[in-house]
């Protein structure tokens, strides 16, 4: 992966801007992601390439935001997926950004 | 740091609206949030927020189509929406632009950059706001402007009405408004059976132009209706506007007298373009300006001297204001006189009036509606109606019973005309208002006579051809400006009878009065000469002259 798995600067100006709220975006951070990565696995197993895409960029930009950038960069791999209507590498990289999920929350967790 | 506003966050991402509500909240501004395109538009229904940042694909309702509700639901007020988004596709940013979006704002959020997009919206949309608000107070500063026109209107038209303009001799091209352009087109009958017709052209536009025609018109209607001269009317009306308007604000104008009887054009122009009259046999003669406009000159440096024409059934006299020259077309070119002047000379004669009015509106191309153009035709005394005054409302009882008797001498002769004093006082009596007309023109003619005749010893063969007219009339104004001696009587008796009354007119004067000749000649066929007694002879319901000293007796009867 050639892309910082978080952004520190990034993170530090959502620092200063959300102050002592900052948690709490994180704790929101996590969850509709799970939200989203979920409403991805439904998409590509019934095979909407159109949801795909939204659900896809819609996750993009919230990772963009939180400074998440290997996340937004397969996020953006699985958009063009669904843009394209090839869906054949989906199901690989839906693997992908769950595991990297999964590693950006444990970055998190430790704070 | 823009004033506190509400900020609207349309954002399907609850992280993002997390932190783009903080990032606004401690800029200073309240937000609200939405999670799709439908709670958006259904927040800003509520809450009317000042901008809004609008997510382009969201579910339930996408960016675009709220962005779209939002701008219609905003109407005229300017409601800056950013849409917020990753999108990169040019496709995606005009679809954003084409529902209304006014900005877009990229992802990652960074503070700054949403900061200042802020600020410059709300600057724009305050901008837009003053600019709003500046319009509404100059539509209604107009509608106020408009409305006081139109009041001002209906009262004009009451006092400046357009008294007789409606008359088959008259043609005449004017818009309604043309009072807040300073023209003024104003016509009456005369109590003999001709008529007054004014083109005035006030100095300036709007109210200030048009309130000098309140009092122009009541002189020229009052005075008309009661018989005095045009040089008279003309005095007043100067004197009345001296008097009343600023220095700056005058009038221009022509006053003309159309005597169907004497077949007479008298004329006076004090700064508008010279008119015509355009005879029947093609010639023309231009009615030019000799004096200065109306409301300039102090009372006694006032010239009321008026030109006089002869004029023939079918002549026919054409005026126009400074706006039929000056009117001008696409290309920025003047009608100018010199057009106007080929159309008039190369027109039919019946046709004169329509083929200005064409070549007018084929030059500019469009109704104009500062200008004012009449054309008045000579016609029969006859096909005009006769005017009668109403009978007065007031239930004051008539002298029936009385006589009286008038001599009027040089310098009265000179500088006087009687008549309009005696018609008043003839008029006292409410049963000889009916008869207004006809006493008015038996007194112009014995008066007229009197003085012409027997106290300047005029010899009214001279006017038998046109150019003896002027001569005629000339000769007139010396003699009389030279006259020392002489005098004419008038002497009314009124008495009641079985079934009416009587009034008796007895006309003498210091030449002798009336040859005993006249009578004779006032049945035979001379043109110029013997109409007056003719027409006498028919007005009256008896008319003789006396053996002994030559004064002229006149009878009329009314009967109840």
């Amino acid at each position: 992966m050639s892309e910082p798995r978080l952004d520190q600067s990034v993170l530090s100006s959502l620092k200063e801007v959300m102050e002592d709220d900052f948690p709490l975006l994180v704790e929101t951070f996590l969850s509709d992601s799970q939200d989203r990565i979920r409403l991805l696995r439904e998409a590509i197993a019934t095979e909407q390439a159109p949801d795909v895409r939204n659900a896809a960029h819609s996750f993009k930009g919230s990772c963009s935001n939180m400074g998440a950038l290997a996340l937004a960069g397969l996020c953006k791999q699985l958009e063009e997926c669904g843009r394209t209507a090839k869906l054949e590498p989906a199901p690989l990289l839906l693997q992908a950004i769950e595991q990297e999920f999964a590693a950006v929350s444990q970055v998190f967790a430790q704070g | 740091m823009s004033e506190p506003c509400t900020v609207l966050i349309a954002e399907d991402n609850a992280a993002d609206r997390l932190l783009l509500s903080t990032i606004v909240s401690k800029q200073g501004h309240r937000a609200i949030v939405a999670a799709n395109g439908a709670e958006a538009v259904e927040l800003f229904a509520q809450e009317r927020p000042q901008l809004v940042l609008m997510d382009a694909l969201m579910p339930v309702m996408d960016g675009f189509d709220a962005t779209r509700q939002i701008k219609a639901l905003a109407g005229d007020e300017l409601v800056p929406v950013i849409f917020l988004t990753s999108l990169t596709e040019t496709e995606a940013l005009v679809r954003a632009l084409d529902a209304g979006g006014d900005d877009f704002l990229s992802k990652p959020y960074n503070k700054v950059i949403l900061q200042a997009k802020l600020g410059a919206m709300l600057r724009m949309r305050s901008l837009h706001s003053t600019v709003l608000e500046q319009r509404n107070l100059i539509a209604k500063h107009n509608e106020h402007l408009l409305s006081e026109q139109r009041v001002a209107k209906a009262v004009f038209d009451r006092i400046a009405h357009a008294g007789c303009l409606s008359a088959a001799n008259i043609r005449y091209l004017q818009s309604p408004f043309a009072l807040f352009n300073g023209d003024l087109l104003l016509a009456a009958f005369t109590p003999s059976g001709g008529m007054n017709i004014l083109l005035g052209d006030f100095t300036g536009h709007g109210l200030p132009a048009a309130v000098g025609a309140m009092p122009l018109s009541e002189v020229f209607y009052g005075m008309t209706a009661k018989g005095f001269s045009i040089a008279d009317v003309l005095r007043e009306m100067n004197q009345k506007l001296k008097r009343i308007l600023p220095v700056g604000v005058f009038c221009c104008a022509t006053l003309i007298h159309l005597n169907l009887h004497q077949r007479v054009l008298e004329v006076w122009n004090g700064g508008l373009p010279a008119g015509v009259l355009c005879r029947k046999d093609g010639s023309q003669q231009p009615l030019l300006s000799r004096n200065l406009p109306l409301g300039i000159l102090e009372p006694e440096s006032f010239n009321d001297h008026c030109e006089v024409f002869d004029i023939a059934e079918g002549d026919r006299i054409l005026l126009w204001s400074d706006g039929v020259p000056e009117s001008g077309n696409a290309a920025g070119e003047m009608f100018g006189e010199e057009r106007l002047l080929n159309v008039l000379k190369n027109a039919p004669h019946e046709h004169l009036f329509d083929q200005l009015r064409a070549a007018l509106s084929n030059f500019t191309g469009e109704q104009q509606d500062d200008l004012s153009l009449v054309e008045v035709a000579v016609v029969p005394e006859e096909s005009l109606p006769w005017q009668s005054l109403p009978a007065s409302a007031s239930t004051r009882q008539s002298p029936l019973d009385w006589s009286a008797g008038f001599d009027f001498r040089a310098s009265t002769l000179q500088a006087f005309n009687p008549l309009p004093f005696l018609m008043q006082w003839l008029l006292e009596v409410q049963e000889l208002r009916p008869l207004a007309g006809t006493l008015y023109t038996m007194l112009t003619e014995v008066y007229s006579n009197a003085l012409e005749h027997g106290v300047l010893g005029l010899d009214s063969a001279l006017k038998a051809d046109a150019n003896g007219f002027a001569a005629y009339y000339r000769e007139r104004m010396e003699r009389l400006e030279a006259l020392e001696q002489g005098w004419v009587r008038l002497h009314f008796d009124h008495r009641m009878e079985a079934e009416g009354g009587c009034l008796t007119i007895q006309v003498s004067d210091s030449g002798g009065g009336l040859p005993a000749a006249a009578m004779a000649v006032a049945n035979a066929g001379t043109p110029f000469a013997g109409r007056g007694l003719r027409l006498l002879n028919e007005l009256a319901d008896e008319c003789w002259r006396d053996e002994a000293d030559g004064s002229l007796f006149l009878r009329v009867r009314w009967q109840r």
